[in-house]
């Protein structure tokens, strides 16, 4: 069966502007959703897909559009998150710099399915000339009727944005991606009340993920079973892996979720540099718990890379060759949360910094013996303490190297000493 | 003393408030915006920006130092930023920063005397696959050793 979905014509030329676009049959699930089909029938279909978030959280795409309420006397708006912050992640550029098209389809029928008729891509800062790509692509479906008034003649408005944040970590934690959005800082809000009904300037909002957007049209083209064939049963389709560090080919890789992550590593992106060995692997992103080597055969769905105690994040797989000292791995998640927390709650502005600092003087040769002992109690106080998961994605790696590689850092401490 | 903007310029900050329903939402785009013109934001052109979307002033200082992106100095003309996170590193990104360092003759942060180069240690840049990476203004460059760094920085004149 062929695996590509979402990636499979991004090797054609100009893909991303309409004209091609068209020619390979884009705009059909639009056409399709929006005149044959009642916008809860989409809510359903989504549903019944088990289309779960690609963001972070893994949450069920057509149970968040659910929680909008139908009826409201506000206007509703549809996030779409594309701050894509999370150290070792780059899918959700390839996918707008190859195919924006694919996305505007994607945020189309989300917002027919709930009823919304505003529409933002929150764009990291950095990302500025994939920006102007995805207004071009706008300005092509404007023109083409797809957006704007009276979209296909059934009477349904859409106005889409591209919304260019600043370099901000925070900004991807969807509630600090609100505030960002509003012309502030982009610090998260205490829930609930949740987005869904107090969102965005105050009204209902639906925040997604660019990637979890762009499985929508195949949803409504080929159908929830079909999905679900392509993945595993309560988490459907495909996943863009985005593999970096020591293997021979880095790169972007679309596979069944539930592709065990021994193949991902060993087969897809080619095994470790010659001469390296395997030493451990974070799964999903920075903030997600590290493997050791021989936790690679886990099948890489939300569910099982949860029960095997790290998370599936947004399926950035780092891989560490033996060549890397397990500190300087520390070091860097260290140093990276301590710059990124918003400074709100108090475990996590000052537990991060003070893991910075332990982290800091343990390379420098001044570890003290109890260091690694600090680093479990300290990360184990930020954990659930903090107002938004930024608390956590600092202290579960953190938690996860102190423990698994206790032995090494108390010796690679000695020899600096 | 407030600064006052271009008739373009003014016409540019009324399209972008549009597309929201409150003006102060525009603030991101507009200081994007300004800085594009300016280089920098200075306090005049954070009063600017007050006052063209209504805040008090301080809401735009909070703003302009919390983004990592917008600065209060100027920069070189062409801003280095190399990546310094962990798939970079694992690709040896750190030779990079320590190379350009030593060729530029000036610490992380600091800019050339000249006022040609800003040189700047960055989070990730989400372009992992291309590690070590680093941005020039808003380009990306990847894979890059120092042989190739020598390379971009010739065609930077």
């Amino acid at each position: 069966m062929e695996t590509k979905v979402l990636t499979k014509d991004f090797g054609l030329d100009h893909l991303y502007r309409i004209g091609v676009y068209l020619e390979q049959g884009g705009y059909r699930a639009v056409k399709k959703a929006l005149t044959e089909w009642k916008p809860e029938q989409v809510i359903d279909e989504v549903k019944k897909a088990s289309l779960r978030g690609r963001g972070g959280a893994g949450f069920p795409a057509g149970l968040k559009w659910s929680f909008v309420p139908q009826k409201t006397d506000k206007p509703k708006y549809l996030c779409v998150n594309a701050d894509e912050g999370e150290p070792g992640t780059f899918k959700d550029r390839s996918i707008m710099a190859h195919d924006p098209h694919l996305l505007i389809e994607g945020i189309i029928i989300a917002a027919y399915a709930v009823g919304i008729h505003t529409a933002y891509i929150y764009i990291r800062g950095e990302y500025e000339l994939i920006a102007r790509r995805l207004e071009g692509a706008i300005g092509e479906a404007y023109a083409k009727g797809y957006l704007g008034k009276n979209i296909l003649g059934i009477g349904f408005d859409l106005e889409l944005y591209v919304h260019r944040g600043a370099g901000a970590y925070i900004c991807g934690e969807e509630t600090g991606l609100l505030e960002s959005l509003e012309g502030k800082r982009g610090n998260p809000r205490l829930k609930p009340p949740f987005p869904a009904s107090v969102g965005l300037f105050q009204s209902p909002t639906v925040i997604n993920n660019v990637e979890t957007l762009a499985n929508v049209p195949f949803i409504i083209l080929n159908g929830a079973g079909w999905f679900l064939e392509r993945g595993s049963p309560k988490d459907g389709g495909t996943r863009i892996f985005g593999v970096s560090g020591a293997v021979n080919k880095p790169g972007i890789y679309e596979l069944p979720v539930g592709t065990s992550l021994r193949e991902i590593i060993f087969t897809h992106a080619g095994g470790l540099k010659p001469g390296r060995a395997l030493k451990a692997v974070i799964p999903g992103g920075m903030s997600c718990p590290i493997f050791k080597a021989d936790e690679v055969d886990v099948k890489m769905d939300c569910d099982c890379v949860a029960a095997a105690g790290s998370m599936l994040g947004s399926g950035a797989v780092i891989v560490i060759d033996d060549r890397t000292p397990i500190l300087d791995v520390l070091s860097k998640v260290a140093k990276f949360y301590a710059h990124e927390s918003c400074g709100q709650c108090t475990p996590c502005r000052l537990g991060t910094s003070w893991i910075h600092k332990i982290v800091k003087r343990m390379a420098a040769g001044k570890g003290r013996a109890d260091d690694v002992e600090t680093l479990v109690r300290l990360s184990t106080n930020i954990k659930g303490r903090t107002l938004c998961p930024l608390g956590d994605a600092a202290a579960l790696p953190v938690l996860a190297i102190a423990r698994k590689f206790k032995a090494e850092l108390e010796n690679t401490m000695k020899g600096n000493a | 003393m407030s600064r006052e903007f271009t008739a373009d310029l003014k016409k540019r900050i009324e399209e972008i408030t549009a597309r929201y329903p409150s003006r102060q939402a525009a603030l991101l785009p507009v200081l994007h915006l300004v800085q594009g013109e300016t280089g920098f934001l200075s306090a005049e052109e954070e009063r600017a920006v007050a006052s063209i979307l209504g805040l008090p002033p301080i809401k735009v200082r909070e703003v302009v130092t919390f983004y990592t992106m917008f600065t209060r100095k100027p920069l070189g003309r062409f801003h280095l930023q190399v990546c310094s996170n962990l798939s970079c590193s694992l690709a040896a990104g750190e030779r990079i920063l320590r190379h350009l360092q030593a060729k530029l003759g000036i610490g992380v942060g600091e800019t050339t005397p000249d006022g040609k180069y800003t040189l700047t240690e960055v989070e990730c840049l989400g372009a992992c696959e291309q590690a070590p990476c680093m941005m020039v203004n808003f380009d990306y460059h990847g894979n890059l050793d120092p042989e190739k760094v020598e390379r971009i920085m010739e065609e930077l004149k």
